[in-house]
């Protein structure tokens, strides 16, 4: 498994140029000028835009800057804004909000998901497994602003459960509403993966032989019919922490979280090309790492799959 | 093998109740199309160190009665309407499930057909022996998996001690059935119920592990409860045969009355079926018809559209089984004729 580790390591070099020089190409290829408006009400200085053009390397032609971009960046530096910041600095400041926004997120659709999942799939027809297919098809249908407002409005402003909006500093309590948001989709999604996972493998022979053996119903379906159970939906959690990641532009913007969803967002409409590539690049990365992590985890959890 | 150690019923002292006694059941599975009758009035007992083998093609209801016994049918559609099932006179039926399930691995233990689906592709070996330690003595992680080698050496897999952590896929199909014959032995049941154990298996894998199982049931006095269709594999190993068809025994005898003197027709027409190398390249017998849907068993005789001696009483009649020697019966009005060998 080691092996296959580093291989897939290695595989991730030319996926991360390609993804690069793509991003790269595309933020450069964005039609307007990348000066407009960017002094306020008057036309930008002459002064100005020759500093700019020799910071950013804009008279050179569009592979020599590229190859320029990666120079720097395989230095360990990530570029400047037009203002003159360090991307790297912005990135740090949004990254661990979007890193506690996805765990908490993350922590409420795995624990309430599995647990809607695995007692609707032991009781498939009843009430409860009625209930689960009905309010998670609610959720899958609704958009996530709209969720997000009703949320907002009914637990935040109508009864005060939670904060409106989050702090500064983003404390966990403060996260737990947009997490919930955030997860919402994906909790509907974890719920039905693992109530039809638990259905299937609830009449397998091993079922019928663990209680053939004696074994107490508790036993039964906590270690033998949810471990099996478990594989398919590990492997949808584990892609979905990657997207979660990624930032989260409409609850971030919902909930006034200083995330990595709205930094890209403010980044694309101003144009800052450095910070957008720059983010995109790490999001790429943790995604391919987090799939690397997903693929390695489903042959723990299924010794049928081996990596050689 | 002497005919007077088959120990029916009836050769037990009296006071004595049977290890395991199947009295009168009847279980139906209730679905979306209607109430099929799979096992309809089924009796039979079985004493320690005795071999049963049931007999009797799909769907007879065999195997429905054996997860009854076990208490693993399932419910729904699967449910016992009537009888009882007395375990040294104990009735399991009438037992609140959390004292029942303390019997399954205890004292009654099963195993299946494919061990490759019965067994939890996800746990290894060693550790779903042990569980049966862990469970019910309440066993160490450490002690469950040395006992778990100590029977897997006892079943014969060989470098048992480095295989202990493998899992059940890493295993060929003879020794994933040891492996699961060493889990059901595992606390040294009274009852093993044996359900087609070699039917997955390849020939010679087959006589070695009815070898073992046949071992095993001598030194611990096990009484053997063997389902299968494989007339062959009864001959070697079983004290008494009891033949199903549609849901209910047909006919009960010691072994050797089987093959004898057969005193159903469908006994007649299964023994008939079995190939045999002096009537090689002759066309086999198979028995005409198929059996009947369980939600439409015929009124009467439920092999009477099948069977050559049927008169109108078959169709009008359900037969009582009427005694033909010593704990040898038969379900069959015309019974005598069979015996004769006035066939057609």
């Amino acid at each position: 498994m080691g092996r296959y580790a580093l291989r897939r390591l290695l595989q991730m070099i030319p996926v991360l140029l390609g993804s690069t020089f793509l991003i790269y190409v595309m933020v450069w290829a964005l039609p307007g000028d990348p000066f407009a408006g960017r002094c306020g009400q008057r036309p930008c200085t002459d002064a100005y835009i020759a500093a700019q053009t020799a910071k950013f390397n804009l008279d050179d032609p569009l592979i020599v800057r590229y190859f320029k971009y990666l120079g720097n960046l395989l230095q360990g530096d990530l570029g400047q804004t037009f203002a003159g910041q360090n991307v790297s600095d912005l990135v740090a400041r949004a990254y661990p909000t979007t890193l506690k926004l996805a765990l908490v997120a993350l922590t409420i659709e795995a624990v309430v998901g599995l647990g809607a999942g695995v007692l609707a799939g032991l009781r498939r027809g009843g009430y409860f497994d009625n209930f689960v297919l009905v309010s998670t098809l609610f959720v899958i249908s609704l958009p996530v602003f709209v969720i997000g407002f009703m949320l907002q409005y009914g637990l935040g402003i109508r009864w005060g459960v939670f904060p409106v909006t989050v702090s500064a500093g983003a404390p966990f309590a403060d996260l737990i509403l947009p997490g919930l948001v955030l997860g919402s989709l994906s909790l509907a999604y974890v719920a039905r993966l693992m109530r039809s996972s638990l259905a299937e493998n609830i009449r397998a022979d091993y079922i019928r032989t663990a209680i053939a053996k004696g074994l107490p119903r508790r036993r039964v379906v906590g270690v033998h019919a949810v471990r099996n159970s478990l594989i398919p939906v590990i492997t949808f959690i584990g892609a979905d922490f990657g997207t979660l990641m990624g930032g989260a532009i409409i609850t971030e913007g919902i909930f006034n979280i200083n995330g990595v969803g709205g930094l890209v967002y403010r980044s694309i409409r101003l144009r800052e090309g450095a910070t957008v590539i720059a983010v995109v690049t790490l999001l790429v990365l943790v995604f391919l790492l987090m799939n690397l992590i997903v693929d390695l985890l489903y042959a723990v959890l299924d010794p049928r799959i081996r990596y050689e | 093998m002497t005919l007077t150690e088959t120990g029916s019923p009836a050769a037990v002292p009296a006071g004595t109740p049977p290890l395991l006694e199947v009295d009168n059941l009847h279980v139906e599975f209730r679905t979306r199309e209607g109430v099929a009758k799979a096992v309809n009035g089924v009796s039979y007992a079985i004493n320690a160190g005795e071999t049963l083998a049931v007999l009797g093609e799909s769907g007879s209801g065999k195997s429905v009665t054996a997860q009854a016994i076990m208490g693993i049918l399932d419910t729904p559609p699967g449910f016992v309407t009537k009888g009882s099932i007395r375990y040294q006179g104990d009735d399991l039926l009438q037992m609140p499930e959390g004292v029942r399930r303390t019997y399954r691995g205890e004292h009654l233990a099963m195993i299946f057909q494919d061990a490759l689906s019965s067994l939890n592709p996800v746990f290894s070996v060693g550790y779903q022996i042990a569980e049966m330690f862990r469970v019910h003595r309440g066993m160490s992680r450490s002690d469950g998996m040395k006992k778990a080698l100590e029977l897997m050496e006892l079943v014969n897999i060989p470098a048992a001690r480095e295989r202990v952590k493998d899992y059940p896929h890493q295993f060929s199909g003879g020794m994933r059935q040891r492996i699961m014959i060493a889990m059901a032995i595992a606390l040294d049941p009274e009852v093993l119920i044996a359900d087609e154990p070699t039917t997955a298996l390849d020939v010679t894998v087959q006589a070695q592990i009815m070898a073992l199982l046949k071992e095993l049931q001598r030194e611990r006095d096990m009484g053997l409860i063997l389902i299968t269709h494989d007339l062959g594999v009864v001959a070697d190993v079983a004290d008494k045969i009891a033949v199903m068809y549609a849901g209910r025994i047909v006919e009960r005898a010691p072994v050797y009355d089987i093959y004898a003197r057969p005193a159903h027709p469908y006994t007649e027409g299964l023994l008939a079926s079995i190939p045999r190398v002096d009537m090689k390249g002759q066309e086999l017998f198979a028995i005409k018809g198929i059996p009947p849907s369980l939600m439409r068993i015929p009124p009467g005789c439920p092999f009477n559209p099948r069977c050559g001696y049927a008169r109108d009483i078959c169709r009008e009649q359900d037969p009582p089984n009427y005694p033909v020697g010593d704990a040898h019966d038969s379900a069959c009005h015309f019974w005598e004729e069979v015996v004769d060998g006035t066939r057609r």
